[in-house]
């Protein structure tokens, strides 16, 4: 493939700060500037930043709950056909299939699906794996944000972005290093 | 400000000084001093310790897999077992493994949904741990039938439709047990891994040669430490904490009933389910303390795993421990006042039968050597301690062998009594077990870190935006 030579497009703007109580009054500020396409990147979860983001609650758990009734109902049929159905055998003359017996094991399959359908529900609303992206290319970024550094990342893609109006809110809002990362 | 001011504004006194509670890392350490500290462990060169360690654990690992060659070439015929004790070294074995492996995950599952905040210095070992004891003990059902290719084909364990058409039998709890024990592994899996990604992350970011940087940064999956994604990862987080907590309880209770819905007298009681999940995580800390006091020295962990951390999990011994002391006392009880003579006479035989010294043996480390830490003492004495927690691994493989063996080496005929001796074959095995899971443990710490970075960094004051400290400072 043939790269066509050009300037490479600012990709989103980056501002580190250093501590979750800063982070957290400027992500306020952009928040309250109506931004849409932004992000804060932080070492470990800060509690509160989701509020202070606008983030609602997360949908994970009706991932987790289909999963469940899944394994469940997967659990019940399959004993249903195998020891009710397919091969039906008498056993201390009980009946061939009653919800008791079946129980333990599509109690286990309930939580074996529902636990998968946590992991890959998480994965699949963060839209992960994702094997590359911009910000990764940042040096001051990679050391930071999964160290000891907070950073609020504004896309360039979002409608409210200006190259001189976000700098300015950024500033403002007391970052103490702010830089341009390009896609 | 004024005095009247000063007068008018609430005055919060600090708490006295013996309702203060240690921080869960000591020194004032700083986040960057936590992810410098952990991932250095993983990243730095190999201690010295480490490889005779290794090659010590390897060789006694490698001692295992001989004796299972053994007995897939030769038969079964090579373990002790026979009629009336057809179940008793391997089952053993099985039980003692799956019960050290309950610690991890009431320590990342439960004490998560009850908040205990110390548990994040030592989830990530000890999960490491309960996946390892699960490979470990999943090894003995797996082998013991000798012709270990009909495990899975056709499938007297796994549901495969085989030549005879013919299904598992689901009344059976033994198939139960297989659903219960693969399930447990494979979610403590997932548990460890999504604990895993951030710190993956971390690690890569870290990460100074290419293949380092693509292995970490393959499996940390692109985690960038987004806010959106932490929304999405700590609800995912802790429903996976609910899901395990059912789970972890109930795994104990499934490899219980395997006993206690026979109807061989010591084995149908029904106070089984819920001895066996004290038993079990009393065992597992036995076995996460003689995992981590010796971790913590070698690797220079003390601000991290404190002297608080490691008398919690004491405490978690004691009360467990007497649990367990209880439930002994328990079933000598209900086997008199329940009026069977066979079930009296199992009990009997157990106290004072040809087996007295593992009943007694048992009855020493499970319920005496726990009740020495009610001494503070002793919690903060980390030999001390580290014996002690010897002591409840012994005592607790003995009471599964009295549980198993003495209940079933004398029938009801007295023509059907015998004496279970196992064969070298058996001890070995059973040694090369600790062989593979030290392995295991050793190759985790030196890949992986071996304490949640990011959870450690959520637990330090500065971490909280709320916290007067503002979120700066710390020593380095």
């Amino acid at each position: 493939m043939s790269a066509p030579v050009s300037t490479p497009m600012p990709f989103a703007v980056i501002a580190e700060f250093h501590t979750p109580a800063d982070v957290m009054h400027a992500a306020e500020q952009v928040r309250d500037a109506g931004y849409r396409r932004w992000d804060v990147h932080t070492p470990y979860p800060v509690h509160g930043l989701d509020a202070a983001m606008g983030l609602k609650n997360s949908m994970v758990g009706w991932f987790t709950f289909l999963g469940g009734v899944t394994g469940f109902s997967t659990g019940m049929l399959m004993i249903w056909y195998m020891n009710g159905f397919d091969y039906r055998i008498v056993v201390g003359g009980k009946p061939l299939f009653s919800p008791m017996f079946p129980f333990p094991v599509s109690y286990e399959l309930t939580i074996l699906f529902a636990s998968f359908a946590t992991l890959f529900g998480m994965l699949f609303l963060n839209r992960l794996p994702k094997l590359y992206h911009p910000i990764l290319k940042s040096r001051r970024f990679t050391s930071g944000a999964t160290h000891d550094k907070f950073f609020i990342v504004i896309e360039t893609a979002d409608p409210k972005y200006s190259a001189s109006e976000t700098r300015k809110l950024l500033e403002a809002a007391g970052s103490k290093h702010i830089e341009i990362v390009e896609d | 400000m004024s005095a009247s001011a000063e007068k008018l504004s609430v005055q919060v006194a600090p708490p006295p000084v013996e309702l203060e509670r240690q921080p869960l890392v000591l020194n004032k350490r700083s986040l960057a001093w936590i992810s410098d500290h952990i991932a250095g462990i993983a990243e730095g060169k190999t201690p010295t310790w480490w490889w005779p360690a290794f090659l010590i654990s390897a060789s006694v690992m490698l001692m295992m897999f001989t004796m299972i060659a053994y007995l897939i070439s030769t038969g079964v015929g090579v373990w002790g077992l026979n009629q009336p004790a057809a179940w008793a070294w391997d089952i053993t074995n099985f039980v003692f493994w799956i019960g050290i492996g309950h610690a991890g995950t009431l320590i990342s599952a439960i004490l998560f949904l009850l908040r205990q905040k110390w548990r994040t210095s030592i989830n990530r070992s000890a999960e490491a741990m309960t996946l390892f004891a699960v490979v470990c003990a999943g090894t003995f059902p797996v082998v013991h039938v000798g012709r270990i290719w009909f495990a899975l084909y056709p499938g007297y364990l796994i549901p495969f439709p085989n030549s005879n058409v013919i299904w598992p039998q689901f009344r059976s709890p033994l198939l139960w047990d297989v659903f219960a024990v693969s399930t447990y592994g494979t979610v403590s899996l997932l548990f460890w891994y999504t604990g895993l990604v951030p710190d993956l992350a971390t690690m890569r970011d870290r990460a100074k040669t290419k293949i380092r940087k693509f292995l970490y940064g393959f499996f940390a999956l692109g985690w960038t430490g987004s806010n959106r994604h932490w929304s999405n990862y700590e609800k995912a987080y802790l429903l996976l904490a609910g899901l395990s907590t059912p789970l972890v309880l109930s795994v104990h209770s499934v490899v219980s009933f395997d006993f206690a819905v026979s109807v061989v007298p010591g084995w149908h009681t029904t106070i089984f389910p819920p001895y066996f999940v004290a038993g079990a995580i009393f065992s597992g800390f036995g076995m996460v303390l003689s995992l981590l006091i010796p971790l913590r020295t070698l690797c220079h962990l003390e601000d991290v795993i404190t002297t608080r951390h490691v008398e919690l999990m004491c405490k978690v011994i004691l009360a467990t421990g007497s649990m367990v002391g209880y439930a002994y006392g328990m079933e000598f009880f209900i086997a008199w006042y329940g009026g069977n003579p066979y079930e009296l006479y199992a009990f009997k035989n157990r106290a004072f039968g040809p087996y007295w010294w593992a009943y007694w043996s048992m009855i020493t480390c499970n319920v005496i050597s726990p009740h020495l830490f009610w001494s503070k003492k002793i919690r903060t004495n980390m030999l001390l301690v580290w014996i002690i927690a010897g002591f409840v691994n012994v005592g607790m493989w003995f009471e599964r062998f009295v549980i198993i063996v003495t209940s079933i080496h004398r029938d009801y005929l007295p023509s059907s009594w015998g004496y279970f001796r196992p064969t070298y074959v058996d001890v070995l095995t059973f040694v090369g077990s600790f062989g593979l899971f030290c392995t295991l443990f050793l190759l985790f710490m030196r890949f992986l870190p071996v304490i949640a970075i990011a959870e450690v960094k959520g637990v330090t004051p500065q971490a909280d935006p709320h916290h007067p400290l503002g979120g700066a400072g710390g020593h380095h």
